[in-house]
């Protein structure tokens, strides 16, 4: 109880002390901060390094495939890049950068003061760099690090030497991290909305960050569940994923898809929220069918619990199985359809205009359409008995999630970059680094489609001589990709440092489309202290 | 809404939100047990009940079908371990038993266990064992045989167009750990 008291009292503190002047200064600002753009920004940081980390392995991946036969690594460190390479892009990149946007964004976007408990998002961030060191840790011990793939299957990932407890504390750690940014963005957006904002005139960067949050939660304890039972499977003698013992690792797939589904559609659900507000501003028009998009997320949030086994089609799953896990899968097409045109009838007679953040939006949609067209080749059960685990399926994800969800974060980035910083982006060099990162990207994933199609496997470090080509090909195409990431580095280090002043509304008609726009750029360090005005929000559309 | 109000709301949707997630924590241990009573109710999996009591069937012998037998031994375990038959033409309905061998290679005492497994998975269902060693500990002596006979039937009711089914055993090295089985 007096806990509390002491709280309440502190909060109270708090809002009269910051009021009228800025942040603490130097290093401690960082530690200590409650600031929801503080924290957004630490979380943004944090996913750009490691997508560079997380990067930097897949380019050891794309050397060693650079030719046939072993040249660079070997088949254990390979393995070893491959399961990093997944875990630090899927939760040290992505989701971290999401959480970065949904931080800087939601109290703006609804007209609240700050996150609603902004100390638990302090701790919720300074989870994350301990996470990482831990993890990239495991590298160097005996053993190395985990190889079994990011979904860490039994039997094989049991073989991971000392580098397994601290993989699954790892995972635990990433867990409660995302859980409690998950509690406090539903907190946020369901109690701290200014008078006016009703559900239904949230953003839909807010809406899809809602149904992520619920998939959060609902997902992330499965999977620690999971990776906890390999623990006592490895350690205390139980048998879950055991066959001597009576245990069947198939359980682990289940549980392990169960969370890895929805997972997906965290990744890539707030990016579809990301396009749903660029492309309005761009087209200078309202989103086509707001509320069609709300309910195509909820529904693709719904779906995404109950068709978890198509990753599973060919573990020996009974016939009716199958046919279930297909038709269910099929269904995701429909709501997904429904974005898809949604976006496209947003543009349609729009008066359109192509800066940096459009033309990644308007990349994003074709080219994530094409990583889910070949989804729903793969939902096909029979089909996917072809696919199953060869180059198709690397290139079916890398679609959706590097042109998917990267693209739209890059979207973000330039789309509010003006607003964090005050300063424009350097243009020129923003379209260098979408021409450059749009053509290397399929340079890179579209020859996976026929490598795999014809039969390379994935996850194995050397393949036959016939695939030679077109893996030269990715390689390269890898290669440019990375290393334009370096031009995106420097865009957002010089808008940091200074550039041409950003107006508040920063894209003509922006203010239209979103409370952030009301606000100063850069905005001041406590933004909505008093709530928006009436005519503001009911102006929104 | 005044600020003492809004941290009594947010703190009950904080806890009503950790309540789900601490709920779906508990669901990933307790979906395991409830995975195996379906996999074993609906023979899905390749499961194998473990030997019943010897029942009585009417013998068909108008259908044949090969069963054939498959012997794993898992990771390094020193096992030579063989049917004495690869395949046999049987009837549905009648009983017959199979000899399986295996034998310690090293000079050292090992103990066993077999995990038995059928394919197709559907068919599990329907090949009755009345004896059988799986499952249970088996202890090798160094450089020592032992016979490991498995009596069983298949039930005539099964599917008409049944050709082919395979019983493979995997034994596994539970000298070091003796994991405690479930169910």
């Amino acid at each position: 109880m007096s806990a509390t008291t002491h709280d309440e009292t502190h909060a109270h503190g708090d809002a009269h002390e910051h009021h009228d002047h800025g942040p603490a200064k130097g290093f401690m600002r960082w530690v200590t901060t409650t600031n929801h753009k503080d924290i957004g920004t630490l979380y943004l940081i944090t996913g750009l390094i490691m997508f560079f980390v997380g990067g930097a392995m897949a380019l050891v991946i794309r050397a060693e495939l650079f030719e046939p036969g072993l040249q660079y690594v070997d088949p254990h460190f390979f393995n070893q890049m491959t399961t990093l390479h997944a875990l630090i892009m899927v939760f040290g990149a992505v989701m971290p950068a999401f959480a970065g946007l949904a931080n800087w964004m939601i109290p703006m976007m609804i007209g609240a003061p700050d996150m609603a408990l902004p100390r638990m998002n302090n701790w919720s961030f300074w989870l994350l760099p301990f996470s990482f060191v831990m993890l990239a840790s495991t590298l160097f011990m005996d053993g190395g690090a985990a190889a079994a793939g990011w979904t860490l299957y039994p039997p094989l990932v049991l073989q991971t030497g000392n580098a397994l407890p601290f993989t699954v504390f790892t995972v635990h750690m990433l867990g409660m991290s995302s859980i409690m940014a998950a509690i406090n963005i539903i907190v946020t957006v369901f109690n701290m909305r200014a008078p006016g904002m009703t559900m239904m005139k949230l953003p839909l960067f807010v809406w899809t960050w809602v149904i992520t949050a619920f998939l959060l939660i609902a997902v992330m304890p499965v999977f620690a569940g999971a990776v906890t039972m390999l623990l006592t499977d490895k350690f205390f003698g139980t048998s879950f994923f055991n066959a001597a013992g009576g245990g069947d690792p198939v359980l682990y797939q289940h549980l392990f898809w169960f969370f890895g589904h929805p997972e997906v559609y965290i990744l890539i659900l707030p990016s579809f929220g990301i396009i749903s507000s660029i492309i309005p501003t761009f087209s200078r028009k309202p989103l086509f069918g707001y509320s069609s998009m709300v309910y195509a997320t909820a529904a693709i949030g719904f779906l995404s619990f109950i068709v978890w086994a198509h990753h599973q089609y060919t573990v020996g799953m009974p016939i009716a199985g199958e046919l279930y896990f297909t038709y269910a899968t099929m269904l995701i097409a429909v709501p997904t359809g429904v974005k898809v045109f949604n976006w496209l009838a947003t543009m349609w007679r729009g008066a359109m205009t192509f800066e940096t953040p459009m033309l990644f939006a308007i990349a994003f949609v074709v080219l994530f359409t094409m990583g889910g067209f070949t989804g729903v080749m793969m939902s096909i059960s029979p089909a996917d008995l072809q696919y199953h685990d060869t180059y198709f399926i690397v290139a079916h994800f890398h679609y959706v999630l590097v042109p998917g969800a990267v693209f739209a974060l890059f979207a973000a980035t330039y789309y509010w970059l003006p607003k964090w910083t005050g300063h424009m982006y350097d243009e020129r060099l923003g379209q260098l680094h979408f021409w450059l990162t749009t053509i290397s990207v399929n340079i890179c994933f579209f020859p996976q489609h026929f490598v795999g199609l014809a039969g390379m496997p994935r996850r194995i470090p050397d393949y036959a001589v016939q695939f030679a080509e077109f893996n030269a090909l990715s390689s390269v195409g890898a290669f440019v990709f990375g290393f334009s990431q370096l031009i995106f580095a420097y865009v957002i280090y010089k808008a940091i440092k200074g550039g041409v002043k950003a107006s508040s509304e920063v894209w003509e008609g922006a203010e239209a489309h979103g409370l952030e726009w009301h606000l100063p750029s850069p905005p001041p360090y406590h933004t909505w202290t008093e709530a928006p005005a009436q005519e503001i929000i009911s102006d929104l559309h | 809404m005044d600020i003492k109000e809004l941290q009594k709301a947010n703190a009950r949707l904080v806890w009503r939100i950790v309540a789900i997630a601490l709920l779906m924590f508990g669901l990933g241990f307790a979906i395991a047990p409830y995975y195996d009573a379906v996999c074993n109710y609906f023979g899905i999996s390749g499961r194998v009940k473990e030997a019943s009591t010897e029942q009585v069937y009417q013998v068909d012998q108008s259908r044949n079908i090969t069963l054939e037998f498959v012997t794993v031994v898992n990771g390094q375990m020193p096992l030579r371990f063989r049917a004495e038959t690869g395949k046999l033409q049987i009837h549905p309905g009648q009983y017959y038993t199979v000899n399986f061998y295996a034998e310690n290679t090293s000079d050292k005492k090992l103990t066993g266990r077999a995990i038995p497994s059928i394919s197709p998975a559907w068919s599990s269902s329907y090949l009755k064992k009345a004896e059988c060693f799986c499952f249970s500990e088996q202890e090798f002596e160094p450089h020592k045989e032992r016979k490991l006979p498995v009596r069983f039937v298949v039930d005539p009711t099964i599917q008409a167009d049944t050709k082919e089914m395979t019983l493979s055993y995997t034994f596994f090295d539970i000298t070091e750990k003796t994991p405690t089985i479930k169910n």
